[in-house]
Formats: structure tokens, C-alpha cells, sequence
């Protein structure tokens, strides 16, 4: 922006802010330098309006709140102003204890799109009369990054307007298009996910954020339903959250192998074939796929159904090598 | 937001910044405001050029800049800065969230108070529409944290998950990290003489020296922006093809390339810290997943898959 454009708007802003009656563009022009113009020629007119369309959407984005209206009933053209109580950020005191962590808040976007939301936030907040340390640490760092969708589904929840968008899973070979009402974006376990009606399945669906494919795009109007009051936490848990271990197996450990195995012991005997360890597991086939990863360093000697689980596992892991499944005596030589 | 917008912004919250701050040094308030001297000293030229209409001595903002130093003296009505526009709220608001969250974290009631004045100060948009839930074991992480804040150097029992083994060593902590919700710990290890990255999951065990933490001055913090894991190329790059089963892999383990197809398989590549860490991570994943390269991971699987299957005595 030119000098004298940053000029003719800051002077735009102080004019809004200081009248009460509604300035029309008209008025607007002879008053504020930068928008002088011969109103009787056309051309030069359309000018100062379409200059002027520009400076409004300026404001705007910047989040200026202009007003529009009319001072009185006989006022033909609504004028415009800024009224100080929507324009000016509340009164805020942060101790030097809430300034350090607000300070050290806006440091976490450092490394992610909301980092420039967060410093002029921030700035906001030094102008207000605060002063934030950037430098204090909580001895711990979170760093966080978001996915490039979290801007326009947080945007669509705020609005409370309806988003579709193409979605796929990696088991997926195409994505499928999702209509959703979302009610709040969740952050759980490092990953970001959308909770909300799907308008196809007609009940509740949780979206990986990263999952969902190419633009956000927004359906119907905003303000078109009511989030209800959920807890969105216990939502995404309920996909993945903990399992209780209810299985117990017993598993020889080859004697200073398999480290990984071992950490997760309940209880270790030493014997000569091995160590004997008892593990507590959710589901056996899970628990299977994950001891055949230690290969022989781990031999399940119970219960039946891990050992079983292992076996399988191993036998379609041979059966799919290159050249076939060895023999007993191949594996001797 | 463009720089355009960014300038007329940081304009008016120059004003109501210097208002609050009588007689402040020009180079501070850059400093402050991230932004060069230079620069500042051009807004406050622009500034002296905007005021109330009339435009003649009296309605302009004006201001003592003595030197180094400078002060509002008229502020023609630009005495507050803006509100916070809904992106500003959002971010500072769900940051402060996500610090109350981090397990282990200080300072949780100063977290709670802060984000309580800043909800009410950005009013109807403060009902930022993201909810946090983290995890961790808190009381590890709050054992970590206290060591980094008083310098302690720690005994650790690690288990390193490339190598499949665990191994005690003394470590002097630089800052502990919560990256994508895992938990890190930073520190010069003594044993590697290097800084290394602990995930604190893996940290089986921890009991502080009795020393104070030496980290030498040629430790430097791990750039984590990118993510924790760094691949170099003098690690073995590993060629797989996935089934769809085993497909999820792609969003647990940062792959270098994925190619889809043909049909349902996936031929992706990864850096393997070494080969004995692939051989465990193929099997793991199981029939689904297929060696292509380099040769030697795809016998090392085989010759483990047989021995696997000879010591339950089972042959086929």
C-alpha cells in the first residue's frame, strides 16, 4: 500500500471513530484527505467509488466493525462510522504471571499457520498497556502445527455452517465427499479432528482433519444449527481411546534380546531356554502382530489362542516372501 | 492479510502502544513490536500526517521524540487499540488451551486465570469451537520439567527402539518438548556427546546424579519444526509394497515417496534408522507388506520369518 493510502485510511478510521452521525460517502469525501474528486464527472466519480469499496473491504478485513445507517429518517443514502465501544478491545490487566504465559502461548504457533493470528493478537495486547515477556519458559515447549483444513472447518463451527469436503482414509482407494454440521474441532493426542452431524449418515462422525482432501466448502447458511452441549473429547476417545489389558500371555524372551518386549514385563523369571515374561494384552491379534516383529527372540508359550495368532502370522509372512516358505531343514542348515 | 493491511494495522496499534508507554526507547518498542527501528521511525512520520479532521495543528496526532525516545502527546482519538478479530482470539485462546493441556506443564493456574480475562476480552468470539485433550504420564514429564528448571543432570534407563535395547545413561537436560502430543526430552547425552531427543515414553526410568547439569556451549536445540524425526541419507532408504491393510503405515511413519497402484498396493519408501529396526517393522505389519529393496532387509526378513516359525516347530 502506498504512503498515502495507509495515510487516507488511518485518517478514514479517526474520522469514523470521532463522528456520531452517520457520514455519507459524499461526506466522507470532502472531509478525509486522499478522496478528493470532481463529483460531476463521471468517470472521476466511479473512481472515488470503487476507491472507496476498496478502503471499506480494507477495514473490514482488518477487522475494523464498520456501521452503516442513517442518522435521521429524512437522510436518503446510509452513511457510515464506527462506534468505539465495538471498536476498541476491552479493558484488560494481566498479572506479570498471565503476560508470561499468554507471551509464551503465542510462541506455539511459531512453527504453524496461526502464528501471525497469534503475534498481532499479541500486539493487541502490548498496545492495550501490557507487557509480556517473550523470553520466560515452562521448562516445557509444546509445538504444534495444524492441518491446512483447520482454518476453514474452525471457521465454518464458528459460524455454525454446514462444510462438505472430500475425505479418505488410506484403506480408501478414492476419497468420498462428506457433508457435515460441525460442532468443534478437537485437538487429541497431537492430531486434529472435526466432530459433528453428518448430514449423510444422519448421526454423529468424527473427521481426521489431515484426512480430508483439497478445499473446505461451505453449504447452506450460517447460523443454521445448534451445536448440542457434548463433551467432543470423550467423542474422539471413543475412537481411540485406552483399552483395558484383560489378556494375560506368558512369553519366553531369548536371554538379552528384545528390550522392546521386556519394558512391558509384568513379571520376568530367568530360566535356561530363555527368560519366561508375563505381558497383559487387549487383543490377541494385535498383541500377536506385534510380538512376530521380535521374530524368534520371543516365543509365546501361552495362551493358545496368542500362540496360534503368532504362528498364523508367521506362516502368511513366509508364504508371501519371494521363493516361497524354507523347509524345517533349509532353516537347520 | 496482506502487508498492506498488516501496515495500516500495526498503525493503529502504534498509537494506543506509545500511549501506554511514555518516553519509551524507539529501539524497545521495535523490539516489541517486531518490527526494524527503521521502520518504526517511518510509521511515526505517517502517524504525524493522520488526525482528526480540520487536519491543522491542533487535530493531529502529535508526539515528543526526543532523541531516542518517544512520546504520544495527542492521540486524536486512536487511544485503545482494536478489538481481537475472531483469527487473533482463536489462536491465542486455543494456545492457551493447549499449554493448560500439556501434561506436566507450571504454571496452570496462571494459565487459567489468563485465558479466563483473555475469553472475556474478546468477547462473542472467544468461543473459540476447539476442545484439547492431551496426554502423558504427568508426573515423569513433571520430574523432566523439574530437572530442566534446576539444572540437575538425570540417570536415565532408555530404550532406544532402533536399536531394540535399553541402556542406562547420564544426560544433562536442555528443555522438554511436546511435539504432535508426544512428550520429548531434550538433553546433552553424556555417552553420545550430543544432543539428543528422549520420547519420554521410552524413558523407563529417571533418578537425578546429585550433579548440576553440564550442557556445553556447543549444544544446540533440535530445530523441530519439520517434525522430530530427521532422515539422513546414510540411512538405509527402505521400499515397500503395502497392501491395503497395510496402508496405515503411511500416516504413522514418515515416508519419503508413496505411490499409488497398481491395483490396491502402495509402493512407498522410508529411511530406516537401520535394517534390524525394518526387519522388526515389516513383521510387525505382517503378510501386507512386502520388502522390494534394498535386498539384504528382504532377507534378513526371510531368514527370520523361517526362524520364527522353527522355534514354535512348525515348518510351513
Amino acid at each position: 500500500m502506498s504512503r498515502s493510502r495507509t495515510e487516507r485510511l488511518v485518517n478514514l478510521v479517526i474520522c469514523l471513530l470521532s463522528t456520531r452521525r452517520f457520514l455519507t460517502a459524499a461526506q466522507i469525501a470532502a472531509i478525509v484527505p486522499g478522496y478528493e474528486h470532481d463529483a460531476r464527472d463521471q468517470r472521476d466519480h466511479e473512481a472515488f467509488q470503487r476507491k472507496f469499496e476498496r478502503d471499506k473491504a480494507e477495514l473490514r478485513d482488518l477487522g475494523v466493525p464498520l456501521e452503516t445507517g442513517t442518522t435521521s429518517v429524512f437522510d436518503s443514502e446510509p452513511g457510515y462510522r464506527i462506534a468505539r465501544g465495538d471498536y476498541a478491545l476491552p479493558e484488560v490487566r494481566l498479572e506479570p504471571d498471565e503476560a508470561a504465559v499468554v507471551g509464551l502461548a503465542a510462541r506455539l504457533w511459531q512453527h504453524a499457520g496461526l502464528a501471525a493470528a497469534a503475534s498481532s493478537g499479541l500486539a493487541k495486547l502490548r498496545a492495550a498497556g501490557i507487557d509480556v515477556d517473550q523470553h520466560t519458559s515452562l521448562g516445557i515447549e509444546p509445538v504444534v502445527t495444524v492441518d491446512a483444513t483447520f482454518e476453514p472447518v474452525t471457521g465454518a463451527v464458528r459460524d455454525r455452517q454446514a462444510i462438505s469436503f472430500a475425505y479418505r482414509v488410506p484403506e480408501d482407494d478414492q476419497s468420498t465427499v462428506r457433508r457435515l454440521q460441525p460442532w468443534g474441532v478437537v485437538s487429541y493426542r497431537g492430531r486434529w479432528y472435526v466432530v459433528g452431524h453428518d448430514l449423510d449418515r444422519g448421526a454423529p462422525r468424527c473427521f481426521r482433519l489431515s484426512r480430508m482432501v483439497g478445499a473446505v466448502r461451505r453449504l447452506g447458511r450460517p447460523g443454521a444449527y445448534a451445536p448440542p452441549e457434548v463433551d467432543l473429547i470423550e467423542y474422539v476417545a471413543g475412537f481411540s481411546g485406552p483399552v483395558e489389558r484383560s489378556g494375560r500371555a506368558i512369553v519366553l524372551v531369548r536371554q538379552g534380546r528384545a528390550a522392546g518386549v521386556r519394558r512391558w514385563a509384568e513379571e520376568i523369571a530367568p530360566g535356561a531356554a530363555g527368560d519366561r515374561v508375563v505381558l497383559s494384552y487387549a487383543d490377541p491379534h494385535w498383541f500377536a502382530s506385534w510380538l512376530v516383529g521380535f521374530g524368534a527372540d520371543v516365543v509365546v508359550l501361552d495362551p493358545p489362542e496368542v500362540r496360534q495368532a503368532v504362528i498364523e502370522r508367521l506362516r502368511a509372512i513366509a508364504a508371501a516372501l519371494p521363493g516361497g516358505v524354507a523347509t524345517l531343514e533349509e532353516v537347520a542348515r | 492479510m496482506t502487508a498492506s493491511i498488516d501496515r495500516l494495522g500495526r498503525l493503529l496499534n502504534l498509537v494506543p502502544y506509545l500511549l501506554s508507554r511514555p518516553g519509551i526507547a524507539v529501539a524497545d518498542a521495535a523490539g516489541d513490536l517486531g518490527v526494524t527501528e527503521r521502520q518504526l521511525r517511518e510509521d511515526l512520520q505517517l502517524l504525524w500526517l493522520c488526525g482528526l479532521p480540520g487536519y491543522g495543528p491542533g487535530d493531529l496526532i502529535d508526539m515528543a521524540l526526543d532523541g531516542d525516545r518517544v512520546t504520544i502527546t495527542y492521540d486524536a482519538g486512536i487511544d485503545r487499540p482494536l478489538r481481537l478479530r475472531p483469527d487473533e482470539a482463536l489462536a491465542l485462546v486455543v494456545a492457551l488451551r493447549l499449554l493448560g493441556e500439556t501434561p506436566g506443564m507450571a504454571q496452570r493456574e496462571a494459565i487459567d486465570r489468563a485465558l479466563a480475562k483473555l475469553e472475556r476480552a474478546a468477547g462473542a468470539d472467544a468461543g473459540a469451537p476447539v476442545t484439547v485433550g492431551q496426554r502423558g504420564d504427568n508426573d515423569r514429564l513433571e520430574d523432566l520439567r523439574r530437572a530442566v528448571e534446576g539444572r540437575r543432570a538425570l540417570r536415565i534407563v532408555y530404550y532406544t527402539a532402533s536399536r531394540d535395547a535399553t541402556a542406562e545413561r547420564v544426560v544433562d537436560p536442555m528443555r522438554v518438548l511436546v511435539v504432535g502430543g508426544r512428550a520429548y526430552l531434550e538433553a546433552w547425552c553424556r555417552q553420545a556427546g550430543a544432543v539428543r531427543l528422549f520420547r519420554v515414553d521410552r524413558v523407563d526410568g529417571c533418578v537425578e546424579t546429585g550433579q548440576p547439569s553440564a550442557v556445553p556451549p556447543e549444544a544446540h536445540p533440535v530445530d523441530v519444526r519439520d517434525g522430530v524425526f530427521r532422515s539422513t541419507t546414510d540411512q538405509p532408504l527402505v521400499t515397500l509394497r503395502l497392501a491395503r491393510g497395510a496402508r496405515w503405515i503411511t500416516e504413522y511413519y514418515p515416508c519419503e515417496t508413496v505411490t499409488e497402484g497398481p491395483g490396491e498396493h502402495w509402493t512407498v519408501t522410508l529411511r530406516a534408522a537401520d535394517l534390524a529396526w525394518a526387519t522388526r517393522l515389516v513383521l510387525g505389519i505382517g503378510p501386507d507388506a512386502t520388502v522390494l529393496g534394498p535386498p539384504k532387509l528382504a532377507t534378513m526378513i526371510a531368514d527370520r520369518t523361517r526362524a520364527a516359525l522353527a522355534s514354535y516347530g512348525v515348518d510351513r
